[in-house]
């Protein structure tokens, strides 16, 4: 039995309405909503494709402040309001009919546009009868949470890049032009024979040529820009890198066929040129392709919240931003909710999970008067907390102040293109050179045309083409497979890798499925009902995880239930109470205690023992660990305590290195002292392991949501792919090697096109078909061959 | 005047009307999103079609009624 609206097994506690299932009240709301108000259509597009809406309560109250909603708004004048927001639950084509008919919602809203490539929705509402707020309150009560963030409210306002666009359109307009216009000289008869110097060709060709020599312009000017810059930029620090020799092609050709129309000597190889540029453009626009919705330079700021709740002297409560907390304030932390700052417990017990600064997984008790520290989140219970520091000056917020997050790794590495290039390029003028020197002696006239013509047709757009199109095209098929790079550069830097470290905590282990185990006296099966109808009132996540294994069906009426938070909880029925909570609470004196989490049970405050939770490994951890060890180091580096060494050292090979307790620092610094040997792969999840992530050759962070946070890196990988990441890395070094062939091959293009520039035969209709000849069947060459290799992935798959 | 030169002005002004237009289509970001217009042409169809607009017209009724009250 699934949910009607999300899909989901419906479980023990499914909801009838209807005649419908659903798996709970939440989405038996959504449907209900949807359906009383014209919107039932939902259904029919994509079945089962709702989201079950989060309880969010007070969490939004921060929007009633004025300030923090101006800065988020896009635009605000008249009443009316547009805000743009970033749903990361939208999925399907249910998602976009539903959320671009709001307004059957709300009338206020007027318009409402999903950009769903970046999982945005563009609102633009009438802000007399509604706010930001209620519009943030109704997405979210049919499963469509915004996600709001510090990040969002820095941003500034960046101007979409369209320059690419513009010149790939200019190029080709000028490109399809000039093809026509050179059209008719292609048929003219070689001088000397019958028919040749046409009386219509004669009279009219120096029009047609000055026509192709204006549409050039704009192409060498504005569309070859780049090719420029970037030559000019390598020759100043010294590094022939592959636009060099591109750019000397693009000057030679606009120089010697302006020189050849000028003095009458040729049509001039304009065709040549605009098309050059155009396929050199179109290899750059398929190699931008990122993906929109995911971000790969988030940091602490995309996790912490932008508002908290201050209490004033008198006691009342307000929101503020967090940028204007102060030292000394005094800060509410609801339960569930991040600690912003680093800060001083005043009231309330804290139960502080950290899991995610550090990778320790246990959560951490604290008591009134100990330090908090920013970055864990409370679980249960409300805090009264006094502030330490500012935002940016806390433990965890201090680590970004480390110079590796503002290295620019593609920047430094030399990619193969760069370095064929060089060596491409010194060829290239000694070819010239030898040529015009040879020709100078032998027949004078000839060589400055020769050196030219071995420049124009060794323009390497083949070569510059070869690892766009072969990158660009395994980066798809990564995405396919839920690994999504930053670039198409990753690729190029994971065929290099040969050590790869792995984090423990939420990379290695899975949050979803917890082992857990029971260790003491037998509970009867009248107090295992109780047990759960007891954990059933509870909203920690540990009596929520422990209430889904429990195997009872009798759900009984306590007579009293009290949640003594940070300690456990205590439930009631008849006669007999049981307690659940930490060891001290329940009064437990006799067990050891665990290095794992645990869950402690006394009935009638009698001991009867704990649930022990295991971090339970993800599958195919030990194939994966088995697969790697024969072509590279591997090692794990965790948070954590050593609690696991054991368990990891029977599952994993021998060689495995192992480090525990490491802190976030230790983590960068360690990955830093293997990469003056090695090219360090990193595999991390959390925000201990940001500066790892960012120190390493290459970053890759394992996702349960691929939607939700992820920190910096180069690679995202769903958690459900983990295990095919060797294949990842080795299609990485094969498609180093499709791109080495087709270098190969271009370069016999490049050959057979010298053979005719240094023989001074260079006719423009050769030159205008050898380039897109080359350029093309490279563009086939390398898209069959990482298809084919694609297809290994999709095969492991079925 | 040669017959050729109004037709190189008539095709280059074509040529030129096009790009235009192609400048035009980027600048009003017509190319930012090239996937979600391509679902939503699906949607204006199911929108018109006349049963489910009455249908939603009546429960809006009912709706107004049931507030009314």
């Amino acid at each position: 039995m699934t949910c009607y609206h999300c899909g989901d097994d419906c479980g023990r506690d499914k909801v009838r309405f209807d005649e419908r299932d659903f798996c709970c009240h939440g989405c038996k709301t959504v449907y209900e909503i949807f359906t009383s108000n014209g919107l039932s259509n939902f259904y029919e597009i994509e079945a089962k494709a709702g989201n079950t809406p989060k309880e969010v309560r007070s969490k939004y109250d921060f929007l009633d402040n004025g300030e923090i909603v101006a800065k988020l708004l896009e635009f605000d004048e008249e009443g009316v309001q547009v805000i743009n927001l970033s749903i990361p639950s939208i999925h399907c084509s249910s998602c976009i009919w539903v959320l671009e008919n709001l307004n059957k919602l709300h009338p206020a809203v007027s318009n409402s546009q999903v950009d769903f490539p970046k999982k945005t929705l563009r609102v633009t509402y009438n802000s007399a009868d509604f706010s930001l707020k209620g519009l943030v309150l109704m997405l979210s009560s049919i499963g469509y949470e915004p996600y709001i963030s510090l990040d969002e409210y820095d941003k500034k306002e960046k101007k979409k890049d369209r320059s690419l666009l513009y010149k790939l359109g200019v190029a080709g307009f000028a490109f399809g032009n000039v093809m026509l216009l050179s059209f008719p000289e292609y048929f003219e008869l070689p001088a000397g024979e019958a028919g040749a110097g046409e009386f219509w060709l004669e009279q009219y060709k120096h029009t047609f040529r000055w026509l192709m020599f204006a549409f050039s312009l704009p192409v060498v000017f504005y569309a070859s820009q780049d090719y420029f810059k970037s030559a000019y930029k390598g020759l100043r620090s010294k590094l022939l890198n592959i636009d060099v020799p591109i750019a000397l092609g693009i000057l030679t050709l606009f120089l010697r066929s302006s020189v050849d129309i000028i003095f009458d000597l040729g049509s001039g190889f304009f065709d040549s040129l605009t098309g050059l540029v155009f396929f050199l453009l179109l290899g750059k626009f398929f190699q931008q392709r990122t993906y929109a919705f995911l971000s790969f330079e988030r940091d602490y700021k995309s996790y912490f919240p932008i508002a908290v709740t201050r209490l004033k002297p008198d006691k009342s409560e307000e929101n503020v931003q967090i940028y204007k907390v102060k030292v000394g304030d005094r800060l509410l932390i609801r339960s569930n909710e991040i600690i912003p700052v680093d800060c001083i417990l005043i009231k309330g017990s804290a139960e502080i999970d950290y899991s995610f600064v550090t990778g320790e997984s246990q959560a951490v008790f604290k008591e009134s008067g100990e330090k908090l520290f920013a970055g864990g989140k409370q679980l249960s219970g409300l805090l009264e907390v006094e502030v330490l520091k500012s935002v940016s000056q806390s433990y965890l917020t201090q680590l970004w102040g480390n110079s590796v997050f503002r290295k620019d790794k593609a920047g430094a590495f030399q990619t193969l293109t760069d370095s064929i290039g060089k060596r491409f390029t010194a060829a290239v003028l000694t070819i010239a050179t030898l040529a015009t020197l040879f020709w100078l002696v032998y027949e004078p006239a000839m060589a400055l045309n020769v050196f030219t013509a071995v420049l124009i047709i060794a323009c390497p757009c083949a070569i510059a083409l070869a690892a766009p199109f072969t990158l660009g095209n395994m980066l798809r098929i990564f995405g396919r497979h839920k690994l999504y790079l930053k670039n198409a550069n990753v690729i190029e830097r994971l065929a290099k890798i040969d050590t790869a470290i792995f984090d423990k905590t939420g990379t290695l282990t899975t949050t979803k499925k917890d082992r857990v185990l029971y260790e003491g006296v037998e509970l009867s099966a009248e107090e295992t009902s109780l047990l759960k109808t007891t954990l059933r009132a509870s909203n920690h996540p540990l009596s929520r995880s422990l209430y889904d294994i429990l195997k009872s069906n009798e759900i009984m009426t306590l007579d009293e239930f009290q949640e003594h938070t940070g300690q456990g909880i205590e439930g009631r029925v008849d006669q007999h109470s049981i307690k659940i909570g930490s060891s001290a609470y329940v009064g437990n004196d006799l067990e050891v205690p665990t290095a794992d989490t645990a869950v402690y049970i006394s009935s009638d405050n009698d001991f009867k023992g704990r649930f022990v939770f295991k971090n339970s490994y993800r599958e195919g951890m030990v194939k994966l660990f088995g697969s790697l060890e024969d072509s590279m180091q591997i090692g794990i580096l965790s948070g954590d305590n050593d609690g696991e060494r054991k368990t990891l050292q029977k599952m994993l090979p021998v060689r495995t290195q192992m480090l525990f307790n490491q802190k976030p620092g230790d983590k960068l610094q360690h990955i830093q002292h293997l990469q003056q040997e090695h090219k360090v792969l990193m595999v991390g999840d959390g925000l201990n392991d940001a500066g790892a992530l960012a120190q390493s050759d290459v970053g890759i962070a394992v996702s349960e949501d691929v939607n939700v946070f992820s920190p910096a890196c180069d690679g995202i990988l769903d958690a459900s792919h983990f295990n095919q990441l060797p294949i990842f890395m080795q299609l990485s070094k094969k498609s180093i090697q499709v791109i080495k062939l087709s270098f190969i091959l271009s370069l016999c293009y490049n050959l057979v096109g010298l053979y005719f520039a240094v023989t001074g035969q260079l006719q423009p209709v050769i030159a205008a078909i050898l380039m897109p000849l080359s350029s093309i069947s490279i563009v086939l060459f390398t898209t069959v061959m990482t298809n084919l290799l694609g297809r290994k992935l999709t095969q492991l798959k079925n | 005047m040669s017959v050729i030169y109004v037709l190189l002005a008539i095709s280059i002004t074509v040529a030129l009307v096009f790009f235009a237009a192609f400048v035009l289509s980027v600048k009003n970001g017509q190319y930012d999103d090239a996937y979600t217009p391509s679902v939503r042409m699906l949607f204006e169809d199911e929108l018109l079609d006349g049963k489910d607009v009455s249908e939603m017209e009546q429960k809006e009724i009912t709706q107004t009624k049931r507030t009314n009250q």
